[in-house]
């Protein structure tokens, strides 16, 4: 048995069904071994995509995604989609050949230090210099990526090290880090502070970010808001965990969030931060946040407690096993006013928008859309305008919502909705991208083809990187610099040229019908909605 | 903002490129490093660094929340000056001539510092002591002609107390 073939068990022995990557001579023995395993290979068109498709399949299937490239450009080239999972915490396995050991440092062709190139975006590196090494390796990486703070890890595999014979394959059944033991349950003390706290507030919030589906305790939260009638908002990667049109959710906060849930959570007297940064998109001024509110701060990584916003009360452990305790104590906290106050600003602080008629308005299709969607269907959504437009307007029920949110990675939609169909094949996976970010992921279309995952698209075209260009509207006076996307090709005649059925939407007219016939089949379309160039997410 | 002065004695797997993931995590978060000394301990497969570093309350508590997030970190301990004894280690190369000789050795004396080579216009000195000691030998040489300087940087070990569970 080679090193190569020692890999594939290692994945085997974790049950990966499927590796996205790109082959390149560093990484030829893997791809030559994996032809004797089930295991599904995914060409996917350039190596960043690799991980955002393994991102999208980790996020629906709560296990580490795999992707395999090769050394130097391959390698360099997936350190976007690394650093973008690192950003959102997503559990990746990140394998790169590499060359020969022995000429390690020699600058030969297709070198690159990749071990010291992401070491500030994964949670851990491994550089495989002994092939028995292997079966150790794979299995401390799988635990390390999926466990504590989930994040990726790479594991870099000289060539030499790949063709090795291993004198014995054994899978270890445990993994023994003396350096690494996440504190998963909370501190049973503080669990009852915030009980008590909890009795006394009057204006009591949670605010749930992405942490709270990563410990997929969005149940246990759901439970715990509905039994004591406490409201919730999210963060841009906590949309999900309450269905939107929850009674006890009142939407994203944030400088691109909803204005009721930006009150709402001003207005609080005890705020519940869980699996959040209280970064700086989500909470403007995090050291004055503690001014006039309790903040409880709930997070399984300790130095997110106390980086952004020192907090009253820091709870350290997994949300899903904070929430079960919570459930267990008795405690009634009335809130009744309060609720019916955020109601009112519900209903009263809706931003109005004067949509221009001859274009599509792009937060009623994405309302019309989503509520069309099946009610466990992925909506994914791209970087841009077209972002905040889908955290402001779809519209989640039992379904997912990704995105990109710590790094903001354009392109991230296409990739990620491929990984999450392979990954749950029965739902309808829809990606949701201005023409910027779907220009950045466009060349994986022949992946959807080749490898027949219907994916559905769509582009909500511009012609401009709308982003930018209404921070230069409002900073620069109109002043555009570098953000006209002129040039941009015909896309019913791209989506043609990949046998991909197109339909456009040029105005409101005819949108409900459009949504029908885009939803139908569970097949690959790609829907072009006109969307005035001018038009602002913050009118 | 006050800025503190801490020490980290921080127990890492004894493994290539820990050090630069550790200097890195300075770097990377805009703390500062003002010395740094790396070795072996008793168990080969443990390396003691010692960083002195100083910034705000906040940022001293998240220096040792993020060294503890490292997976090569075994343990970090935290100490303010008082707390450990600091010792470092000093070669300090030096013109001399008939001069000034006796004033140099005189000062040798004063400050228990030894010198350890000589030739016919050079001499080496050595001194172990605290930082500020140290600091205090290259200013009192200030005026003689100084040709080279290695340090080590600081070592602390916190005090001996009655039950010491440093193990």
């Amino acid at each position: 048995m080679t090193g190569a073939d020692a890999i594939i068990k290692c994945l085997e022995a974790e049950e990966v069904t499927t590796v996205f990557g790109y082959p390149g001579v560093a990484i030829c023995p893997f791809y030559n071994s994996i032809l004797e395993s089930d295991i599904r290979t995914v060409l996917i068109r350039t190596e960043q995509n690799a991980a955002h498709a393994a991102s999208g399949m980790a996020r629906m299937t709560g296990r580490p995604g795999v992707c395999a490239v090769t050394s130097g450009p391959g390698a360099t080239n997936v350190i976007t989609g690394i650093a973008t999972a690192f950003a959102d915490s997503i559990p990746l396995i990140c394998i790169t050949g590499q060359v020969n050991s022995e000429l390690l440092g020699s600058d030969v062709f297709q070198e690159a230090d990749i071990t010291g190139a992401v070491e500030s975006f994964v949670k851990y590196s491994y550089l495989i210099k002994n092939v028995n090494d292997i079966p150790r390796i794979f299995r401390e990486a799988f635990h390390i990526a999926n466990t504590g703070r989930k994040g990726p890890v790479l594991i870099d595999i000289p060539i030499d090290i790949q063709n090795a014979a291993i004198s014995k394959f054994r899978y270890p059944e445990e993994v023994s880090l003396r350096t690494y033991k996440p504190t998963v349950k909370g501190h049973a003390v503080q669990i009852k502070k915030v009980i008590r706290e909890l009795e006394k507030a009057r204006r009591p919030i949670i605010c749930a970010g992405g942490g709270v589906l990563l410990s997929e305790a969005q149940e246990q939260l759901r439970g715990f808001a509905e039994k004591h009638g406490i409201p919730v908002v999210s963060t841009m990667m906590g949309i999900g965990v309450m269905p939107t049109e929850h009674p006890m959710y009142f939407g994203m906060v944030g400088n691109n969030g909803k204005p009721c849930a930006n009150r709402a959570m001003n207005e609080s007297d005890l705020l519940i931060m869980v699996g959040a940064r209280v970064a700086d998109r989500a909470v403007s001024q995090p050291d004055l946040i503690t001014r006039d509110k309790v903040l409880v701060h709930i997070d399984v990584d300790p130095a997110e407690i106390g980086k952004n916003a020192g907090p009253t009360i820091p709870l350290v452990g997994d949300a899903k096993h904070i929430f079960q305790d919570f459930a267990k104590e008795e405690f009634s906290c009335s809130c009744e006013d309060w609720r019916r106050t955020l109601e009112e600003y519900r209903r009263t602080m809706v931003p109005k928008r004067t949509p221009n008629p001859d274009f599509v308005d792009p937060a009623v299709f994405i309302s019309k859309l989503s509520h069309a969607m099946e009610a466990d269907g992925v909506y994914v959504a791209d970087v841009g305008q077209n972002q905040i437009w889908s955290c402001g307007y779809a519209s989640i029920k039992e379904g997912k919502f990704l995105t990109s949110g710590g790094m903001g990675t354009m392109g991230y939609s296409i990739p990620a909705a491929m990984g999450a169909k392979l990954a749950a094949p029965q739902k309808q996976v829809v990606a949701v991208c201005g023409d910027g970010s779907f220009q950045m992921s466009m060349m994986e279309l022949a992946t959807m083809c080749q490898h027949q995952i219907p994916v559905k698209i769509v582009v909500l075209k511009n012609n401009y990187l709308g982003m930018v260009r209404e921070y230069q509207h409002y900073t620069y006076k109109d002043n555009y610099s570098v953000v006209d996307l002129s040039g941009s090709p015909d896309l019913e005649k791209l989506s043609a040229a990949y046998g991909i059925p197109f339909l456009r939407l040029e105005n409101m007219e005819g949108c409900d019908e459009a949504i029908r016939t885009f939803l139908q089949e569970d097949d690959s379309m790609l829907l072009e909605c006109l969307i005035d160039p001018m038009d602002l997410v913050k009118g | 903002m006050k800025l503190k002065k801490r020490i980290y004695s921080v127990l890492v797997e004894n493994r290539s490129g820990v050090l630069c993931k550790v200097a890195g995590l300075f770097s990377r978060r805009c703390f500062n490093i003002d010395s740094l000394a790396v070795g072996e301990t008793d168990d080969p497969e443990v390396s003691c660094m010692t960083i002195v570093s100083s910034g705000d309350e906040r940022t001293i508590e998240q220096i040792e929340k993020q060294l503890n997030k490292k997976l090569d970190v075994i343990k970090v301990k935290t100490f303010a000056e008082q707390q450990c004894i600091t010792r470092e280690l000093m070669l300090i190369k030096i013109k001399y001539n008939k001069n000034n000789r006796r004033e140099i050795m005189e000062l040798c004396e004063i400050m228990k510092v030894d010198i350890v080579d000589m030739s016919k216009h050079f001499m080496m000195l050595q001194i172990c002591d605290t930082p500020e000691r140290v600091k205090l030998l290259i200013n009192m040489l200030q005026t003689i002609s100084i040709v080279e300087v290695a340090r080590t940087g600081t070592l602390a070990l916190a005090k001996c107390a009655e039950n010491d569970e440093s193990k």
